[in-house]
This record gives C-alpha cells, structure tokens and sequence, in this order.
C-alpha cells in the first residue's frame, strides 16, 4: 500500500520541476550569458565593481543578525522558565506582528524615526537634542536618524527577531529537564548549566535562527529604499535595478542572484551538519 | 556501629494543596543500602528528590550528618543521583560525561597555604579517575561513544559510574532499572549490590518491585499514600508486617478476619489456632496473615480447616492452588498437585500465622476470590454440600 | 527545578515586547488621527477610515491580497498534504533530494525566488507568444491569446509555490510521529487503502495540516518581494500599494488598514486561543473524572 500512496507526490514533483527547479536553472543560463545570448564570464566579472555594495550588505546583515541573537537568546532562554500560560501568551505576542505585512511593519519606523517624527519630537521635549548642541558645539534640529544605516539595522532587527527567537524558543523548550537536574546533580550552579548543557544543545536553534535573520538580511531591498532613502544601495536594491528599475540588466541581475543562492546553499549546508532539518518550518 | 547520615524530621510535602508527603521521619545510616519501596504515587520519589535537593518540602527538617540543609542546592550537596532515564548528555562522550562532575569540583589550592584559593581538579587526576570508574563498570574501550551508540544497560552503567567517580557519601538512585529487560535487571542488582559494597557508601533506592527490594536491601522503608507503614529489614518486612497493605504488598498472603482469643492462640473460621504472637487485647479483633508457602495440604481428616480447590496453575517452581473456604478464597503455594474439584485439609504451624493490628487497609487485601471467577457456580453447588457437612470441621 | 525569573529578567523581556510592539500601536493610534501626518497629532477622527473605504486602489489590493493568499493557502494546503504523504511512502533514496528541492523556495532569499520566477515567466510567455501566432496561423478553430502578462495568476502560482513547502514541513513530523501500525490495523480491519487514508491518516495529522495551513496563510499575508516580481503591473498585493504610496506621499489610510488588520488578526488568534484552552479545560476534566 506504501507504493500506491508514493504516487500522491507525482503532481506536487512535476509542479517542482516546473516552478522550482527550471525558474532555477534560467537564472543559472542568464547569469552566464551576454546580452545577445553568448556564453560568457562577463556578468562576474562586472560584479566587481559593485564590491561596496557587497561589503555594505554583509557587514549590515551581519550586525543585524548578531543583534537579533543578543536579543533573541536571552528572550528564548527567559520565556522556556516561564509557566505555560505565559509562554502561549508570549508566542503569540510574537508571532503577531508577522500577520501584519513586512512592509506596514516597516512603514512604521518612518514616522517614527523621521527628522520631526516621534523619536526626534521626544528627544527635543526632554532636551536631549539642546544638550548635545552644548556638549559638541552643534546646531542641530534634529538627530538623523532615517535614511542612516542604522536606521536599515533596526528595520532589519524588527522584521526579524522573531526569526530568531523561535527556532532558539522551540530547541530549549524541548530540553529533557533531567539533564539540567542532572547536571545540577553533579555539581554545575546556574551558571555553568548554562554554559555546559544548555548552551551546546540549543546550537541547532541558534543557527537555524542566524539562518533564517542572515539570509533575508543580505538580501533585502525593501527596508533599505525605506529607511535607508535609498542613497546607499545593497544587493537587494542593485538586484530589483537590473530586472524593473532604471539599469535594465537581467544578465547581471541573474549573476548576482545566483551568488546569492550559493550564499544560501552554504547557510543549509552549515545547518544540516549541526542541526535537524525541520528547524526551518519551527513555527508551531 | 553505623552512624546516623541522614535525618528526615516530620516532612510534609504539598503539590498544589494536594498532599504527597504526611509527616515522614526517618534516618539513613552511614553504608547503608536503603530501599524506599512502595506503589506509584506513595512518595518515595518525592522523598528522594528531597534528599537530592530538587524539591523543597513544606514544611520539616532534612539533617546531613546533623546540618540542616533545607536550603542547600544540589550542586553543593555531597550526594549524587542516578535518574530514572539516566539523563546522560547527548552532547558529550562517556568519558566527558564521566568526568563531567569532577570539572565542576573546585578544591583547597595545596600550594596555599592559608588554604583559600580553590583550584581545579588536575587532568591527570580526572582521566585517572574517569578511566577506573570504566574498569569498575567493564565498559573500558568506550570512552569515546556517544550515549545514543550504547545500549540500555550500558548507559545505566555510565550513569551510576558518573554519580561515583566524584565520591559521594550518599547515591540516590530513582528506579534505575525500570527500563532493563528481565535478566539483566536480575544481573544489575547483584552488580549495585556488589558495587556498593565495594565503594561502601550509604545506597537510597527508590522502586516499586518488591522482589527487588527484598533482594539488595538491608533496610527497607514501606511506603503508601505519602506515609511511611513500616520501617524494617527484609526478613522482617517479609515475616512480620505490620498491617494489610504491607503484607499484601509483599510477596503473597493470605488475610483473614481473625479473633485474638488470649496470647499465642488466635481463633479463625470458629476454629482456634496455635500461633507465636502476643501482646493483644482479649478478643481483640485483628488481621491474621499466612503464606502460601506456609500452608501443608493434608488429608480432610487431619485438616484444621476443610475446603475445596478451585483453580490450580502451574508456575515451574510450584503450583498456585486457589482453595475455598466458605467463599474466601486462600492461595496456596506447593509442589504437591491437587486435583480441581478435589475436598483438601489444611494445616498451618503456629510460626505460619503471623497476627496484625486491624487498620484502614483490613479488609481491602488477601483475598483471592478474583482468581477463579468461573467457578463461583461450583462454589454455590458446594456451599450447599458444606453446611450439611458442617459437621466435618472439628 | 524552580521556575522563578528576577525581576531583570521580566523587564528585560517587557522591553522586548515592547520594541516589537511600538511601532504598531503608533500607527494604530495615529490612524484616528484629523491631522494629516503620523507624526502630529491634530485630534480625533475616523475621517481616515472612511476615506479609506472610498480609496479604490487600497481596497483593490486589500481585496487582491486576501483573495490570493487566501486561494493559495486551501490550494497548497491540499496539495502540500498530498504531496507530503507521497513523500512519507517513498524510499529515503528517493525522498531525500526531492525533500531539498522542496526547501528551496523557503530557504532561498525572497528576492532571489521571486527574481527566478519572473524570469521563467517571462520566458514562458516568450516561447507561448511563439507558439500561439503558430497556431493562430495554421487553423481557424481555436484562436489563442497571443500576449501574456504577468497578473494575478502569476501571483497566485508564485504563492502557492511558496506555500507548500511549509505545509509540507508541518504535516511531515506528523506522518512520521504516526504509528505505522495504525495503517496496517484498518486494513486488517477491512479498509482498503483509500479508506484507511481517510479514517486513519488523515485524523492523526490534522494538527499539522492545521498548523500548516495557518503557517502558509501567514507567509502569504507576509509577503512582499515575492508579489512585487511576479504580479506584472496588472494586480497589486497590499504591501506593494504602500511601497508604491511611500515613494510618493503617504497619508494616514494606511494607518487605518493596518489597524483593521490587526485587529482582525487579533480577534481571530484570540477565538482561536479561546476555543484551545476550553478544549485543554474539558480534557483534563474528563481525565480526572476518570
């Protein structure tokens, strides 16, 4: 009977082949092809010149995720010693925003951290905009806070922390408690339970949270045109410029989507030597 | 002579108002192997995990070598626990996993001499010690598995060798072999008990098996409904319980209604009984427990009481015969044969009848009239037999 | 174990929350207000709610959002079961590349599956246009639409093939978790195999179908780069409305959908929540009765 119920899943490989795997390997063809459809190198080569925007992205992706896991892991390890009640409540907290849209989520930051937004508005009624003219000899109306990197960051870090906090969440909840017992048992304070049991076993969690952080990190356009004014471009930006904005480039669009992929297959491939596969789909 | 380790004064225990523990006092000596044994839910794991350190009690005293240490933690109490499951770290090796308590441990700096500073254990001392706990479980060669590579047995090992390499005075163990097949359950108790011997500290087991009990222990601590019913060795539990549920909890018994006439003399079925125990009122009402094995089927005319079997089995070392006694049904354990159907006499020494004090378990034990439901219709045809025959039992 | 938190620890995760929720209930706030901007506040007023049921474009797309990730949602969901089952009856030599196939939309980087897609159809409408002026051209019988655009079936093919993965990542473990006996005991009981689908499996992995089904409908709701490279110019998701409206002006309406968003969202998790714990409630109670 097991064989009759295998062929459920022919429609749903077709529907793979098509939708997954050929869209795929167009990507891969244009990436390596010229504008008039040779084979070539070149779209590579150029994507040299874009370095800046390379570093920009990782190293903004990078501070992003490292934030997020400063946040998200003390968070995870609080709510798994909570009571039951609290953690449904929590979970659902946090996985609220999520129905909400990315882009309202991160349409919210604008007025808030615009030059008169709300952020700026408070720091000018408690005087902290007045003091740091004294303190640095300045004249400033405002601090700017949008359109700056940073404000890119805190898109990034509040459209994906609880990315992070979930997988780690579901990983230290799932603990067998008589190894923490056990380890108290033979010795270990608080502390060191920590140190020695908790925190190697919750490693699966812990990259499959930088995973699914770092990933749509580095490949974001949305947060960066939004909050970032679009004045320091990141892989996500050149990416959307080469197939619907002004540079019309697949070739060279497809190029650097399939960099970004490797990046991805190196990610997975990290993943599945520390961790389960089904950390992914962590949700409920 | 054994001193006194460890003290549990008056402990009362509560989960959520209901209670688990009710006024336990109890002393462990030093080098003792002391079983808590009692069915699910009666308290002896909450005890245990008291003495452990991983559950406060409501209210009472737990004194270590005469220091009160209610609020001590685990990890600086000088006792070690093997878990029910044995909680070994995935993450690590046997032999990490061994060594895991002695890196905890931090000791007097000997080079200091005002003896502030504490200092690690040294490597040498930790592989030297690791390695000889994995000679003493024969598991050498296996340092570096990881438990999920090792079978059921094996991991309990590592688990008992990872509580004793750091010396403890005292090793809890909470139903250790619970998940072992037969045989090697019947292996690992001869080993604990060897093993304990050898290492010679104080042994708290916690298990619901009675044979188990009755096998390792020196002392055995009888336990039901958050109270302790009887304290004592196992000749003693096994001889002379001291009410019902003891007795039936036990190995097998008997419990019939019985009448203490005056000492030594105790009068069942209308029928009086010479008997060992005294120390009773006149004619006061009590529990009269008897053995399987202690019972002689003899022929009707020598019985002291008559009555009719109605289910035999055969069970290798002997056979379990159910006898009726004007409806009470009696097991009895013998290796001669009887037929079903068959008239038998019984007779009983007097060092066979062990007599107890009524209390809120009489009644509720010793009767095996769920053995042989089938022939209850037997039963009602040879009732009417017996009262003609009443004459008979003299 | 004890399962006290200091109070810094408390703080510390209300500070979280709070960060997580800020941003929303500005905006919330704000979407009563008269004044025209997010960050003045000029009094109360539901002007931008009504305002908002006469904006065509916003209620167009709230329409086209809801519509497709709700279509894609039950679509994937069916077929994401289906295909799960497939998968559990396979052979691991088979599964195991298939299952990373299966990955790769919801690892991949949005814009990376959504820049793919766009190429392959743009190429597919390349080679149709081809195809159709062939066979337009050599018979009468059937005329084909020669020119193909990117539209709401393109978005509704590019949701649902990211839907499916995690249907299929939600209904897996539990197929896994059943007793193969189960199975076997129906059909020893007389079902024959598409019964025992029905009476056997399908029961035991309805928690995961569920959770599955709402994961999908979640990351639909969700998402925006997808949408942008695969709804053409003809149909518009929510979320690319406002990124087309942030590019110029914004006003408060989008204050107003949010807020009615989530508000929906929150009174459907708490009937959820609800019914949840009554059912937990009855459960234990008919245990201890027992």
């Amino acid at each position: 009977m097991k064989n009759k119920l295998s062929h459920f899943a022919i429609p749903y490989v077709i529907w793979m082949a098509l939708f997954v795997v050929a869209p795929i390997l167009i990507v891969v063809i244009y990436a390596f092809s010229s504008a008039s459809g040779g084979f070539t190198v070149a779209n590579f080569a150029r994507m040299g010149t874009y370095a800046v925007v390379f570093t920009r992205s990782f190293k903004l992706a990078i501070i992003a995720t490292i934030i997020c896991l400063l946040i998200g892991y003390p968070v995870s390890y609080m709510m798994s010693k909570e009571g039951p009640r609290f953690q449904r409540i929590a979970m659902v907290l946090i996985m609220l925003p999520m129905w909400m849209n990315f882009l309202l989520r991160t349409y919210s930051w604008m007025s808030i951290l615009e030059n008169n937004g709300l952020l700026n508005q408070l720091f000018q009624k408690i005087g902290l905009i007045a003091l740091y003219n004294q303190v640095f000899g300045t004249d400033l109306q405002y601090f700017r806070l949008i359109n700056t990197q940073g404000a890119v960051v805190l898109g990034m870090v509040y459209n994906y922390l609880p990315f992070m906090i979930l997988p780690i969440y579901s990983v230290i909840i799932k603990l067998d408690r008589s190894l923490i017992e056990a380890a108290h048992d033979l010795g270990a304070n608080t502390f060191n339970v920590f140190r020695r049991v908790i925190l190697p076993l919750s490693l699966p969690g812990v990259l499959s949270g930088i995973t699914m952080v770092f990933v749509p990190s580095v490949s974001t356009f949305a947060i960066s045109k939004m909050l970032g004014g679009g004045t320091e471009m990141m892989l996500g930006d050149l990416i959307e410029q080469q197939f619907l904005g002004g540079a019309y480039n697949p070739q060279l669009g497809a190029a650097i989507s399939l960099v970004m992929m490797v990046i991805v297959v190196v990610c997975m491939w990290v993943m599945n030597r520390f961790g389960e596969g089904e950390e992914q789909a962590v949700m409920m | 002579m054994s001193k006194e380790l460890i003290r549990l004064r008056d402990l009362c225990m509560a989960f959520d108002d209901e209670p688990v523990l009710n006024h336990i006092d109890l002393y462990i000596n030093d080098k003792e192997f002391l079983t808590l044994l009692g069915p699910s839910g009666c308290g002896k794991t909450t005890t245990l995990r008291i003495i452990g350190g991983f559950a406060t009690p409501t209210s009472g005293d737990v004194l270590f070598d005469g220091v009160r240490i209610n609020d001590v933690p685990p990890y600086q109490r000088q006792i070690n626990t093997v878990f029910q499951k044995y909680a070994l770290f995935p993450h690590l090796n046997v032999y990490e996993n061994i060594a895991f308590g002695l890196r905890m441990q931090r000791r007097p700096d000997p080079n200091d001499p005002t003896g502030k500073r504490k200092v690690k254990i040294p490597e040498e001392e930790i592989n030297q010690r690791v390695m000889e706990m994995l000679e003493v479980i024969s598991l050498k060669g296996f340092e570096h598995r990881k438990p999920d590579a090792l079978s059921g047995g094996q991991q309990q090992r590592v688990a008992i060798a990872r509580a004793l390499v750091n010396r403890p005075k005292v090793l809890l163990l909470d139903e250790p072999l619970g998940a072992l097949d037969l045989k090697l359950r019947k292996d690992m108790q001869i080993e604990l008990k060897r093993i304990q011997q050898q290492v010679g500290i104080t042994f708290i087991y916690v298990t619901h098996d009675q044979e188990e009990a009755l096998t390792m222990s020196d002392t055995i601590v009888v336990m039901d409904k958050g109270c302790i019913q009887q304290i004592g060795t196992p000749e003693d539990i096994y001889n002379e319980p001291k009410n019902a549920f003891v007795a039936d909890f036990i190995g097998e018994s008997n419990i019939i209604d019985g009448i203490m006439v005056r000492d030594k003399v105790v009068k069942m079925y209308g029928r009086e009984f010479a008997c060992l125990d005294g120390g009773f009122a006149e004619n006061e009402p009590v529990d009269v427990v008897i053995r399987p094995e202690d019972i002689d089927i003899v022929p009707v005319e020598q019985g002291q009481l008559v009555g009719t079997v109605t289910n035999v089995t055969f069970k290798g070392m002997q056979y379990d015969i159910i006898v009726d006694f004007r409806g009470f049904k009696w097991l009895i354990q013998t290796t001669d044969h009887s037929p079903v159907g068959a008239r038998i006499g019984i007779k009983i020494d007097p060092d066979g009848i062990h007599v107890m004090k009524k209390s809120q378990y009489s009644g509720m034990f010793g009767d095996y009239s769920s053995f042989s439901e089938e022939y209850d219709e037997l039963d009602d045809a040879s009732l009417a037999l017996d009262e003609e025959e009443s004459g008979d039992e003299e | 174990m004890k399962k006290n938190n200091s109070l810094l620890n408390r703080l510390f995760m209300v500070l979280v929350f709070v960060f997580l929720y800020a941003p929303i209930v500005l905006l919330i706030v704000f979407s009563f207000n008269a004044g025209n901007s997010n960050t003045v506040w000029k009094g109360f007023s539901l002007d931008w709610y009504a305002k908002l049921l006469h904006d065509r474009l916003i209620m167009q797309s709230v329409y086209t959002t809801l519509l497709v990730s709700l279509l894609a949602t039950v679509i994937a969901t069916v077929a994401g079961t289906f295909a799960a089952i497939g998968f559990y009856a396979m052979r691991r030599k088979l599964r195991d590349p298939l299952m990373t196939i299966n990955n790769i939309p919801m690892m991949n980087a949005d814009i990376v599956t959504g820049v793919s897609l766009c190429l392959f159809f743009v190429a597919f409408f390349g080679l149709w246009s081809d195809f159709a002026s062939w066979l337009n051209g050599v018979q009468h019988l059937v005329r084909l639409p020669i020119r193909l655009t990117m539209g709401f079936g393109t978005l509704l093919i590019a949701h649902i093939c990211f839907n499916i993965p995690y249907v299929i990542l939600s209904v897996g473990p539990k197929l896994r978790q059943m007793d193969k006996n189960l199975v076997d005991a129906a059909m020893d009981l007389g079902c024959t195999w598409m019964q025992a689908f029905r009476k056997v499996i399908l029961p035991e992995i309805k928690p995961g179908i569920v959770s599955g089904a709402l994961t999908a409908f979640t990351m639909s709701i969700d998402d925006f780069v997808i949408s942008y490279f695969t709804a053409g110019s003809s149909a518009s998701t929510l979320a690319m409305t406002i990124y087309g409206m942030t590019k110029k002006r914004v006003t408060p309406e989008i204050n107003a959908i949010s807020t009615l968003l989530f508000v929906t969202v929150l009174v459907l998790l708490a009937i959820v929540n609800i019914r949840e714990a009554r059912q937990e409630r009855r459960r234990s109670a008919e245990l201890h009765r027992v």
